[in-house]
């Protein structure tokens, strides 16, 4: 049951938040809230239930894969079944999304006037939508909450964007959709030859996997289910809406869009597509691999290049999201716990720096470096803040990034030094393009006349939490890395990976 | 004919005699909530009466009409959905003087030669059901004579259809040379297939005559050309009106025809061999598309309905090549989805229409959300729903149509579904993000005013294409057991 509340609980509180925010938008501000620290409240019950307080010395869970299901009858003729499942990367996920969505309604709580409940309302949508991808157990259902994460989210880019919001939403919609369908094609394809051999047919999870197919069909399937979840990663090359998108979206949105909608990607890729189809996955695990280091090396070049503040930080995440493909791929236990580590490290920073870049442009009213410089001295609060996530993207040994790259650069080093080395590389460039950002737009002299307040106890206090959090999980990963180990011996059982 | 005949043939019956009605009370008292009221009254007694039918199923009656239980569930869509209709009309037509009486009378006529179509089971019957149809919307269509628009439609459909009648009576007489049989359920089994090397080419020629008239009355790619200005000149009620009962009638009948209740696969009618599939696989691939890309750049929110409903009726159609019995269920359950967000779409057009003006330009719809609410999310339903996204019915219909698809190895016409799916996608969105959008300049204070029976109607529609998205299975029980053996 609580699963079924961590997905019904923002979509209920939403609704009720579009309800009253026609008369008093402050009240659908606190139901966004509010249903926000109750998800997270339920997860870190379910954390504790499942695995102990964090601090606690080993408290071996269940031996059972899911922690908990729940499963009703939604479609029984044709196999369908509302079924939810938690087990530990979910668990880590449910967690990181409630997190980010208190966040992110915290940061909009200024800056967001205009149809606020109905704002809200769709942010409330796409955190169901995500809990929902992040819980469903039966492939229809996934493919529906899927689906269900994107039309809000077009209404976020599209609504409260900024100048080119129009067109980056219809790039985003069109990008995903196209994987969202090609998935959908791949679900049913494998829902059917999985019917042919059994003589029924299932959407189940745990129906499905095992299910034997030929080499051409396997890899035919795979490569649907990894269209979606390379676009949603995103993989070079199918990062392009990226960019847009997340410099069009309102501050709460790319947040969103770079926390949670892009680790639906790796989600699905660890989830779905190696269990599902461990023959394809080796086969195909070369291009993976090669992909993943283009997408590092390629964003952290574009990184470099923009003077977009919040297009900087968009392209950071290709190269970011790289390492998570990185990690998954080069099946060891090692780079996967790095990948899993890195998405949450990633959901924080990023999502930090998002934040930052919308404060101050709600201050300046330009997301242009070339047009700030010297801000520390207006804003010290605020350049420390960027200093310190500047490090983080740089993985700078104290934060989370560091630990979650060191992983995946230590576990693909077992399988390809060469590889591992032009990984490496990445965090050569992360440091340029770092300290390029702070450098245009904290330090030096300034280049126009800003005047404007530092940030507020509000902002502060958002900011601050999540760097202590990555500083936090930097020194003591071992809580997460504890649930993870169990998720990655699972997946890396089916596809017969090292440790 | 027996007492029973005449039971079963009451929902027909009482349409017709209602439709005569109508008209009389019109020669009387011109008064519009008297034809509109009476209209209504008769399509539900027939669709309840629904219900008399299906107790004597299945039937055949004076060989002309066959009751079985998918020409009820195909004569109940028809009804179900003229009664909408007639909702939506009677908010539109408020506003307008034109004479009313007689458009509800040709509205009861169309909706009885649909009913007629979908339970034919003789040349005659289905050459007269498409003529009662036809005839009914030339009149129907070209209602708003006084706009250019509407009298141009008229015409085009009359001529047009006039041509396809054509086709379909030099059809008929060649199935009829080859195989020497009028009915239609002996050509639908094969069973009366021509030995020799001409039948056979008959057979072949006469059936194709036949997919032309059918697929003119579809709307689908290449006889699709007429599409976009009748549903532009119509008034919306009637273009709702003829992108689903006119559509669906038909496409009942094409089931009938090709997959046969009880078949496990595509049947090739009247011995004509495999030619068949390999027509509809092009037929359905390229209305997908030519229904998708015409749309993308058009701004008349009307042309784009009309496009893709093109495009619809192609989704419709690969799961209709899959044949077999999931084939028919899943055809079934798309054309109810289809005919629910369609007529809403086509409600909310109707309801935003006035004397002067039909609401048919995107910018018409421009900051709709603030000026009234309820509309707007009864329109962005059936857009979301059009385009195929969860929580509605559309998704659920494409899931479907997709699984029939696959369970059929149509592997390629399923990917170009998906491809089509996502190109659609960017003009549905043109339509709901204007809607979401600031309207600048002048603001136009206040919604619009519907009268009860036709919120009630948009209200019901919305409910259906959400239930349908998130709770299918009573509709999926339902349609097995009207398709059921």
């Amino acid at each position: 049951m609580i699963l079924v509340a961590i997905v019904a609980i923002p979509l209920l509180f939403g609704i009720l938040g579009l309800a009253f925010g026609v008369r008093r938008p402050a009240v659908s501000r606190w139901l966004a809230l509010i249903a926000n620290i109750f998800n997270l409240a339920l997860v870190a019950l379910l954390w504790i239930v499942y695995y102990g307080l964090p601090a606690a010395s080993q408290t071996k869970p269940a031996a059972a894969p899911w922690l908990a299901l729940v499963k009703w009858p939604w479609i029984p003729s044709l196999g369908i079944s509302f079924s939810l499942g938690l087990d530990g990367l979910s668990l880590i996920m449910l967690a990181l999304t409630a997190f980010l969505g208190i966040m992110s309604v915290l940061a909009s709580w200024t800056g967001i006037r205009d149809r606020v409940g109905f704002f809200y309302f769709n942010l409330s949508l796409v955190l169901a939508g995500v809990n929902g991808v992040f819980l469903a157990l039966d492939l229809f259902l996934f493919a529906f909450f899927w689906e269900l994460m994107l039309v809000p989210m077009y209404f976020l880019i599209d609504l409260w964007g900024h100048e080119n919001r129009h067109k980056a939403a219809v790039k985003f919609f069109l990008f995903t959709q196209i994987g969202g369908l090609l998935m959908l094609v791949a679900i049913i394809g494998l829902a059917v030859v999985h019917g042919m051999a059994s003589g029924s047919l299932s959407f189940d999870y745990r129906d499905l996997l095992g299910t034997s197919l030929s080499p051409v069909m396997g890899m035919l399937l795979m490569l649907g289910f990894f269209a979606a979840f390379a676009v949603k990663l995103p993989m070079f090359p199918f990062h392009t809406w990226l960019p847009d998108a997340h410099t069009e979206a309102p501050t709460a949105g790319s947040v969103i869009l770079a926390g949670l909608l892009l680790k639906t990607g790796g989600y699905g890729f660890i989830r779905f597509v190696i269990p599902l189809f461990p023959t394809a996955s080796r086969v195909f695990a070369p291009i993976a691999i090669a992909l993943a280091v283009a997408g590092i090396l390629y964003g952290g070049f574009m990184a470099f290049g923009q003077v977009d503040m919040k297009r900087l930080v968009a392209y950071t995440s290709v190269s970011h999201l790289g390492f998570v493909l990185l990690g998954i791929y080069v099946f060891n236990s090692i780079a996967l716990s790095g990948a899993v580590l890195q998405m949450v490290s990633h959901g924080i920073s990023t999502g930090a720096l998002f934040i930052l870049v919308g404060f101050l442009q709600d201050r300046i009213h330009t997301r242009d470096l070339n047009r700030m410089g010297g801000l520390w001295r207006q804003a010290p609060r605020m350049g420390a803040a960027a200093m310190v996530l500047a490090m983080a993207l740089v993985g700078l040994p104290g934060l989370v990034n560091f630990v979650s790259e060191f992983l995946v650069l230590l576990g693909t080093y077992r399988v390809s030094v060469v590889v591992a080395v032009l990984a490496g590389l990445g965090l050569v460039i992360a440091m340029v393009y770092a300290l390029r950002m702070v450098q245009l737009a904290f330090h030096g002299s300034p280049r126009e006349k800003w005047v404007f307040h530092d940030l507020s106890g509000l902002e502060t206090g958002v900011l601050y939490v999540m760097i202590t959090l990555l500083v936090v999980l930097g020194l003591f990963p071992q809580p997460i890395l504890r649930v993870v180990d169990q998720v990655v011996a699972g997946v890396l059982g089916t596809v017969g990976g090292g440790a | 004919m027996s007492l029973q005949d005449v039971l079963v043939l009451f929902p027909m019956l009482a349409v017709g005699f209602v439709s005569i009605l109508v008209l009389l009370a019109a020669a009387f008292a011109r008064r519009h909530g008297l034809a509109a009221g009476l209209t209504l009254a008769g399509f539900v007694v027939a669709l309840a009466s629904l219900g008399l039918s299906w107790i004597w199923t299945p039937r055949d009656v004076g060989g002309l009409l066959t009751f079985d239980r998918f020409v009820i569930f195909g004569m109940g869509l028809v009804l179900a959905a003229s009664i909408f209709v007639t909702a939506s009309s009677w908010a539109y037509l408020r506003g307008h003087d034109e004479a009313r009486g007689e458009y509800y009378f040709l509205l009861l006529l169309a909706s009885l030669g649909a009913m007629v179509l979908a339970a034919a089971s003789a040349f005659a019957t289905f050459f007269l059901g498409l003529e009662l149809l036809s005839v009914s919307l030339y009149t129907l269509i070209a209602w708003k004579r006084e706009r250019g628009a509407g009298a141009e439609a008229g015409i085009k459909y009359l001529v047009l259809a006039g041509a396809t009648s054509a086709f379909l009576l030099f059809g008929m007489a060649l199935l009829y040379a080859a195989s020497g049989s009028m009915e239609i359920s002996k050509i639908a089994l094969g069973s009366a297939g021509g030995a020799s090397t001409s039948d056979g080419i008959f057979a072949v020629v006469g059936m194709g005559m036949i997919i032309v008239a059918l697929g003119f009355k579809l709307a689908v790619v290449p006889f699709h050309m007429w599409t976009p200005d009748i549903y532009d000149g119509a008034p919306a009620p009637v273009t709702g009106y003829i992108a689903t009962v006119s559509k669906g009638a038909v496409a009942v009948l094409l089931v009938r025809l090709f997959v046969p209740i009880g078949s496990d696969s595509f049947v090739a009618p009247g011995g004509t061999g495999a030619a068949f599939p390999w027509i509809f696989t092009i037929i359905a691939g390229l209305s997908m598309f030519v229904g998708n890309f015409l749309a993308l750049r058009e701004n008349n929110v009307k042309r784009i309905l009309a496009y893709s409903s093109i495009a619809h009726l192609g989704y419709l159609l690969v799961a209709f090549v899959a044949g077999g019995t999931l084939a028919v269920r899943a055809v079934s359950f798309y054309l109810v989805a289809y005919f629910a967000m369609t007529l809403a779409a086509f409600a909310v057009v109707a309801a935003l229409s006035t004397q002067e003006k039909e609401a048919d330009m995107i910018e018409d719809y421009t900051g709709l959300a603030s000026r009234s609410p309820w509309l707007a999310g009864v329109f962005t339903a059936s857009i979301l729903s059009l385009s195929g996204l969860p929580l509605t019915a559309g998704f659920v219909g494409k899931f479907i149509i997709l699984s029939a698809g696959a369970g059929a190895q149509l592997w390629t016409l399923i990917i170009l579904l998906a491809v089509n799916g996502t190109i659609s996608i960017f003009y549905y969105l043109r339509i709901v993000s204007a809607m979401y959008r600031r309207r600048e300049g002048t603001f136009e204070a206040g919604g619009v005013r519907q009268p009860f029976l036709a919120g009630l109607a948009l209200a019901v529609l919305t409910l259906v294409v959400v239930a349908l998205g998130v709770y299918p299975s009573p509709m999926l029980s339902l349609i097995g057991l009207f398709t059921g053996p």
